[in-house]
């Protein structure tokens, strides 16, 4: 299973916003237990969507510019992003169909 | 083709993983099935602190061990929604779910409650964005801020508590004059300085155009309405126990809890329920691990006198 790799603010703009191909982004904290569920979860769908779409996972303990920035208030959250413009958002755990069809949605 | 088992339990909370455990040693083949998170309501519940013999685990943990110690023992997990079940001629049961359809000789609900809402303009809408069902997933994002909390609760009283570790002030909001949480939470609670109650209050509105930005409050007495300025409202209300899927296989009360015996059985032979999903439960960790555990010992016996 592939792992995310880890974003921060400071390499937010050119690891997410300026990517060509889709980003996938899991919000999450050491201390939230519904994020260690979806994390798994993210790790297949990363396998699933290799080449078509980039997953990264950003702490938010560590980040709160970018946690901020886009107002995540709730972790678990995923955000899809295209041409650097939130497209998609995923609030709290979701079983991986649900997951894949919110991103399928995101990706049209 | 449907995969066969001796025993399927719907619902990974404390009640289906300890009869998971119990199913397991019985050396039945068992299946768990879960739609959702290991754990049930635990899993979102910062600390435990009155199951015996363990003195404080985070409820997440707790339920990973409980998974971890029943599969070792052959019991197998799959992540589905259960869509439908029906009785078989030959006495077993169809489990027809979103991702396949299993066969069980006995099956075993577990499937709990669910936290209730609110039902309130803004509630919807503001979810994950002020609006939290989970202290524990959400509280660090309110630090120094002023927040509410709506019950009177256990849980209410639990995660207010928690909340109060980062936010500046909590609202404590119930709509009757005295709370129904434990005499030892209740303690805590008042000895908070962080905790204010406002009493016989609801809450008729959550306002805010991007955030929660404040409550609009009614005292029930006295009819007068307030408002008052949040940034967060975390809800504990109550639950209702998961039972759609179950209308005409089992009996079941007024509030909709499967109606079950001293040994768990419902009225449908070869299905059992336990934990909070069935009447009378006393809705903790324990008691549902009980449940689940004389749920699978009756349905090991079950299985040895039905299918010869």
């Amino acid at each position: 299973m592939t792992k995310p790799a880890d974003v921060s603010d400071a390499d937010w703009e050119t690891d997410v916003l300026k990517q060509e191909k889709p980003v996938l982004v899991d919000f999450w904290a050491p201390w939230c237990g519904p994020c260690r569920m979806v994390a798994p979860i993210v790790e297949e769908l990363a396998d699933e969507y290799a080449g078509k779409v980039e997953f990264r996972k950003l702490n938010t303990d560590d980040n709160p510019k970018t946690t901020m920035k886009y107002g995540v208030r709730s972790i678990p959250t995923l955000l899809v992003f295209k041409q650097g413009q939130p497209v998609g958002q995923i609030i709290g755990f979701r079983p991986k169909s649900d997951l894949k069809k919110r991103l399928d949605e995101a990706l049209t | 083709m449907a995969k066969e088992y001796d025993i399927v339990i719907i619902g990974a909370g404390p009640a289906g993983l300890a009869a998971g455990l119990y199913a397991a040693r019985a050396r039945r083949k068992t299946l768990l099935v879960e739609k959702n998170i290991t754990g049930g309501q635990i899993a979102l519940t910062a600390a435990i602190e009155n199951y015996p013999g363990i003195v404080d685990i985070n409820g997440f943990d707790l339920g990973q061990a409980m998974q971890q110690q029943a599969e070792t023992y052959g019991m197998e997990t799959a992540y589905a929604a259960v869509e439908a079940i029906e009785p078989q001629e030959d006495k077993r049961h169809l489990i027809r779910t979103n991702e396949g359809d299993y066969l069980a000789k006995a099956l075993i609900i577990t499937s709990g409650a669910d936290y209730n809402r609110l039902n309130v303009p803004g509630e919807e809408r503001l979810t994950g964005r002020g609006v939290s069902y989970c202290a524990t997933c959400d509280a660090a994002f309110f630090k120094d801020m002023e927040v509410a909390v709506v019950g009177g609760g256990d849980a209410a009283m639990d995660e207010g508590l928690f909340v109060a570790r980062y936010a500046s002030r909590v609202y404590i909001i119930h709509r009757r004059d005295q709370l129904r949480a434990s005499a030892v939470l209740q303690e805590r609670a008042f000895a908070n300085p962080k905790l204010s109650f406002i009493w016989n209050t609801v809450v008729e509105e959550i306002r805010g155009e991007e955030a929660v930005e404040s409550l609009r409050l009614r005292n029930v007495v006295t009819g007068e309405e307030s408002d008052l300025t949040v940034a967060a409202v975390f809800i504990f209300i109550g639950q209702t126990p998961n039972t759609s899927f179950l209308d005409g296989l089992v009996e079941m009360d007024g509030g909709k809890h499967v109606i079950v015996n001293a040994w768990m059985e419902t009225s449908t032979p070869g299905v059992f329920a336990a934990g909070d999903v069935r009447n009378d439960s006393a809705r903790q960790v324990i008691s549902a691990a009980g449940d689940g555990a004389t749920a699978a010992i009756r349905a090991d016996h079950y299985i040895t006198d039905t299918f010869k």
